[in-house]
């Protein structure tokens, strides 16, 4: 039997009896994805549009209830759009602009996030997870019936995994009672409490925060501006933090931070949050709960994201405290990372080797959020008497004082890693901007009618900027710089040739290339 | 590093008395406290996190 977790928003992929159930010897897969979440679904989608065949097992049918992640940052819309699927998340979503910071009763400071111009997605959009998965879902049965061999299995759970030098032999439980299928590779996007990672026995290090917060979603159709506020020290929760955000149905997201000993069994009953909710909502505000819950941070990593044919993706591989959303968006880079490999590798175009720098390149960025996240943590969670007295120092100077401003840390905005170093990069150009140097995602600009973006898509690309170059096999997107062209590509340059990588990562950039420097950077951007 | 290791400061005996009547009538706990604001408010002044890392530094090793 396959247990019941937890309670599911949709179902979406309700238990079919598989063929492999009935085979005489275990059906061999090139890739099996354990785990139907953001990251699991997003990797399938991906690998199965660049013709991977893919099995998802998910030991739920659906999209599990409570909002859970609800910030999706522009990097992670940009791969949604790549993978056909950002267009309804962004229709949906809140975009928001404007954050106020508040102590004890009063307004400390606000800020506007504006986003820069010129750019197809927002900064960020909020979205409770349940739809953001459903979007994906609903793309994968789009590319199902355009020939996507992804299979989803849904009420299928993993019971034992066996890893060989060269394939995975998997045990899987169902409603019909267990059988064994085989992998070629396994990712395992099974979340923090990864079943894959423990069946294993691998590590998962780090820190755990002495903090607990309270998420409360209520709905309310009360007049809050659609804005982030965040309370330091306030009179509905004396001595600690409070965050409001604003999703889409009129649902507001508050976490209420507790402090570390508390009766967790006793924080979600209705008994202790409806009061706190309503002293901060106001006496007269209505309001219902949605979705109560409590939590701990924790900063965790694997030491290492691929083990032979198993690799690590989203929360089994690393998992960091929420604030500041790198969470499911960090996941979503893994999937964009991995999958454009794995799909090289599948098809021949590319030495099993390139694998290996999917680690090397996701750890780098799983390191960086997990020094983002702790950062906050510790600013908000003061560990000791001096920090706590920094922290108030900060606090005090901001009312009277902007230059403080920068030192208030209540979350800061997610940004994509940038792959300084990464082993696949090829030459830099250090005339032209540093933010669009080797190693970074493709900054977005207008070209056209449409969107520089939109041009990138999902496999190796040139970049011709002011000049023109033919590589054999490679599409070039030519564009005249504009001033914002200018501004994000060129520098001091006149001209400039960008090689892409098929997730849009600058992967070498010339001011006049030969066809043969170009040939060279492809080759070391494919793993040499 | 100059800035650490020059004296830079006009009419020092002036400087020094200022500094104690900062904190004059305070408690132990209010000087403190005083004291962590205007480290955030010169930190930001000297602004430059190389001579700010060895300000860390010294002060350390004077200490120890």
């Amino acid at each position: 039997m396959v247990d019941v977790r937890y309670e599911t928003a949709f179902t979406l992929y309700p238990y079919q009896r598989s063929a492999d159930q009935d085979a005489d010897a275990p059906v061999r897969h090139p890739v099996v994805i354990v785990g139907g979440g953001p990251v699991g679904m997003g990797m399938a989608l991906d690998l199965g549009q660049k013709g991977v065949p893919c099995v998802v097992l998910d030991d739920h049918d659906g999209v599990g209830v409570g909002s859970r992640a609800i910030c999706f940052a522009k990097r992670t819309l940009e791969i949604c759009d790549r993978l056909g699927a950002g267009d309804p998340m962004v229709d949906l979503g809140v975009v928001w602009n404007v954050g106020k910071v508040f102590r004890d009763e009063r307004q400390i400071f606000d800020f506007n996030l504006q986003p820069e111009e010129g750019h197809k997605r927002p900064a960020f959009i909020n979205l409770q997870q349940p739809y953001f998965e459903k979007f994906i879902v609903e793309q994968i049965r789009v590319a199902q019936g355009n020939g996507a061999p992804i299979e989803l299995r849904g009420k299928n759970a993993v019971l034992n995994v066996e890893s060989h030098a060269d394939y995975v032999t998997l045990e899987v439980d169902s409603p019909d009672g267990p059988y064994t299928i085989e992998a070629d590779y396994l990712i395992a996007c099974d979340g923090a409490r990864s079943a894959v990672r423990t069946l294993l026995g691998h590590d998962f290090t780090g820190r755990v925060f002495e903090d607990n917060f309270l998420i409360c979603d209520v709905k309310m159709k009360a007049q809050f501006p659609t804005e982030r506020w965040f309370w330091f020290d306030p009179p509905f929760n004396r001595g600690q933090s409070v965050l409001l955000h604003k999703q889409p149905d009129d649902i507001w997201r508050i976490d209420f931070q507790l402090g570390w000993d508390i009766d967790r069994k006793a924080v979600v009953q209705p008994e202790y949050y409806m009061p706190k909710v309503q002293a901060m909502l106001g006496a007269d505000v209505e309001f219902e709960p949605e979705w109560v819950s409590v939590y701990t941070f924790q900063c965790m990593s694997m030491d290492e994201y691929r083990h032979g044919p198993v690799f690590f993706a989203g929360d089994s591989a690393h998992q960091v405290s929420p604030f500041g959303a790198r969470g499911c968006n960090g996941g979503m880079q893994d999937v964009d990372n991995l999958a454009w490999k794995l799909a090289a590798v599948y098809h021949g175009d590319a030495d099993a080797k390139l694998l290996d720098t999917y680690h090397e390149e996701r750890k780098h960025g799983a390191d960086e959020n997990i020094l983002n996240s702790s950062r906050t943590t510790d600013f908000m969670t003061p560990k000791t008497e001096i920090a706590k007295l920094f922290r108030e120092s900060v606090l005090d100077l901001v009312e009277h004082t902007d230059a403080m401003r920068p030192l208030v840390n209540s979350g800061r905005l997610s940004l994509p890693c940038v792959y300084d170093g990464s082993s696949l990069n090829g030459s830099d150009n250090t005339r032209m901007p540093v933010r669009t140097r080797v190693g970074s995602a493709v900054v977005d600009a207008p070209v056209g009618d449409g969107w520089l973006i939109d041009q990138m898509g999902d496999a190796f690309k040139v970049l011709a900027v002011n000049c023109d170059i033919t590589i054999n096999g490679l599409d070039t997107v030519r564009i005249d710089a504009d001033p914002l062209i200018s501004e994000r590509y060129l520098g001091d340059a006149a001209q400039a040739v960008y090689l892409i990588r098929p997730d849009q990562i600058v992967a070498a950039r010339w001011e006049k290339p030969t066809i043969d420097d170009v040939t060279a950077a492809l080759k070391t951007a494919m793993g040499g | 590093m100059d800035v650490l290791t020059m004296p830079r400061i006009d009419d020092p005996d002036g400087f020094y008395a200022e500094l104690l009547d900062a904190h004059e009538g305070l408690s132990e706990a209010e000087s403190h406290a005083l004291n962590a604001r205007l480290v955030l408010l010169l930190s930001n002044a000297v602004g430059d996190r190389d001579v700010l890392r060895e300000a860390f530094a010294l002060a350390k090793k004077a200490g120890a």
